[in-house]
């Protein structure tokens, strides 16, 4: 220690060891999220199992279950998970690959901005889901069309979301970046994209949701492959196990993607103070 | 108030380091299709090594000339010279403390002291890395490098602020109500050791408060600021002996001199119907 300062909060911070927090504090999310699923799989099994519900209408879970293992054994469940999760995939990457970039060209770039903004608005406003005819038509019935509403649908959260971003970067930053000196490429690389990162991912957070529902919907219209198209084909068959065994398994992947997403956002975040709000 | 400036000139005066010379600056209201005159014909000479505070009413136009010094705002009436040359954008001869700490809250403490000298590319590498370091350890913060600014006090996020500033090594300091957000404590305590600091480093200082004590125990000089338009009223030579002590702050002289000052901004005030019950 060479510095002179004997100032009272200058002292280097104490070295006592903190108690970490607790096992339950820590995984706090992942306990109060996996009571209340357990709870709800419990109450419907019940239901299930005092036969009030009809199989006509609706299954129980180990019905599901019993379904999910024979499916993904004998039948055709992993081909069209696979079917799904390629068109999901290469749809939202080049989602991703259009509305980063194109989201901090807008953000950066008031006039393109104001160029593109009714468009984006238009789009973003609409179901894109309306739009799906129209690529059936253009792209056929295949993956083509598929992948182009699943693109469509994820790119304007992301768009949308990565432009908020760069807009509403604090002033107070810019001014201090200027007042250094930093050119505008300087500004953009230490100021504009850190700022916008968390809302990055927050579309991106966004765009899987919205990616998801374009999958299966595409597939609910037409189709003989995929998710979508077994739950469609369930339900004229009555079949309501496996039409839940695809309802599950499109939530399950929801829920991956999307805790995928929000890791990333908080590993980008970890300069954020923790929540505040209420417990 | 026809008297001419108090104590304009008296024994030698160093070197002119910054010359304000008639300087006006008007904004441009929008919505309301007019100019303001933020400030008018302000003149002020300030010396190689020398604390000058300027005082005033909020609203006088304190911080548009500091940022106009800055080179943030372009003025085009008047003159502004630093070591002679004439100035009009940011220059790497001068650095600026601002009123909020505008860090970027991404960066660590020693990040954030770096971030001016990255953006002015003066400094190799290994150099930043060790002046981040030893500034970090004059402003007191040994300890807290890898600190993000939402775990730092105020005070703190002050000191960094201050130590990002100094880290460029400019010829003047600019510095805007740097501890207006603080607690009177805290306050106190930054003062006494922005002067320790000023000690070591003897740069060239503008300083704005609107704390006529604040000015009082900091400067060499103070210029008094009146309001509609805002403009030098009266300049104050401090003549208390340096180093100085928070105990200066209690002596009758020192009362005095912030009687004189306090009764000037309060006929301006008067003058404009506009007290505000600030100090
Ligand atoms: N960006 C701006 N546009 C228009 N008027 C402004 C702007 N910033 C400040 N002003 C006006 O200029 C005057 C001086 O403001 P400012 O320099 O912030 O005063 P001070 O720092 O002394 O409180 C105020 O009347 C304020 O309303
Ligand atoms: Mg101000």
């Amino acid at each position: 220690m060479t510095s002179k300062v004997e100032t009272v909060p200058a002292a280097a911070p104490a070295e006592r060891p903190v108690r970490r927090r607790s096992f339950a504090r820590r995984h706090e999310a992942a306990i109060y999220g996996t009571f209340a699923v357990v709870l709800l799989i419990a109450v419907w099994e019940f239901t299930w199992q005092m036969r009030w519900i009809s199989p006509l209408f609706f299954s129980g879970p180990t019905a599901v279950a019993l379904r999910f293992w024979e499916l993904a054994t004998t039948g055709s469940l992993l081909a069209d998970a696979a079917y799904s999760g390629q068109n999901f995939f290469i749809g939202f990457f080049l989602a991703l690959a259009v509305g980063v970039p194109l989201g901090v060209l807008l953000g950066w770039y008031r006039r393109l901005f104001l160029f593109c903004d009714p468009l984006v608005s238009a789009l973003y406003a609409m179901p894109r889901i309306a739009l799906y005819p129209l690529f059936i038509i253009w792209f056929g019935i295949g993956s083509g069309s598929k992948i182009v509403i699943v693109f469509l649908s994820a790119m304007l959260p992301i768009l949308i979301n990565t432009l908020a971003g760069v807009r509403n970067i604090d002033p107070d930053l810019l001014k201090a970046a200027r007042a250094f000196c930093a050119t505008d490429r300087q500004i953009f690389v230490t100021v504009a994209l850190p700022y916008s990162v968390p809302f990055i991912l927050t579309g991106v957070r966004q765009g899987v949701a919205h990616g998801l529902i374009g999958t299966i919907i595409g597939e609910l219209f037409a189709g003989s492959e995929g998710i979508g198209y077994m739950i469609s084909y369930a339900g004229q068959m009555f079949q309501t196990d496996t039409l839940l065994v695809g309802v599950v398994c499109t939530a399950a992947a929801g829920m991956v993607l999307t805790a995928a997403a929000e890791r990333l956002r908080r590993r980008f975040q970890k300069w954020r103070p923790e929540h505040v709000g209420g417990q | 108030m026809n008297n001419a400036g108090a104590a304009a000139a008296g024994g030698a005066t160093p070197a002119a380091k910054l010359v304000i010379d008639h300087l006006s600056y008007r904004y441009y209201l929008e919505r309301e299709e007019r100019e303001f005159l933020a400030f008018s014909d302000v003149s002020l000479t300030i010396g190689e090594g020398e604390f000058v505070c300027v005082v005033g009413p909020s609203g006088c136009g304190k911080t548009t000339l500091l940022n106009v010094v800055a080179g943030l705002l372009p003025y085009d009436e008047g003159r502004l010279t630093i070591n002679g040359r004439t100035v009009n954008r940011p220059g790497t001869d001068r650095s600026m403390v601002f009123q909020n700490a505008s860090l970027l809250p991404w960066r660590s403490a020693l990040a954030n002291v770096r971030y001016g000298m990255e953006m002015q590319r003066r400094f190799a590498g290994e150099l930043m890395d060790r002046r981040a370091q030893e500034l970090i350890n004059l402003v007191g913060l040994s300890g807290f490098e890898t600190r993000y600014p939402s775990e730092l006090s105020g005070g703190m996020q002050q000191r960094v602020n201050l130590a990002r500033a100094l880290a460029t090594d400019p010829d003047v300091l600019l510095m805007d109500e740097p501890f207006a957000a603080l607690d009177a404590q805290t306050r106190e305590f930054m003062q006494a050791e922005l002067l320790k600091i000023w000690t070591q480093t003897r740069k060239t200082v503008l300083f704005i408060t609107h704390q006529i004590d604040e000015a009082a125990f900091l400067a060499d000089r103070i210029v008094v600021m009146g309001m509609r338009p805002g403009r030098i009223k009266q300049e104050f030579r401090v003549p208390f002996a340096r180093p100085r002590a928070l105990s200066l702050k209690r002596n009758p002289q020192f009362l005095a001199l912030c009687d004189d000052i306090w009764r000037l901004i309060e006929e301006e005030a008067e003058r404009i119907n506009v007290i505000r019950g600030e100090r």
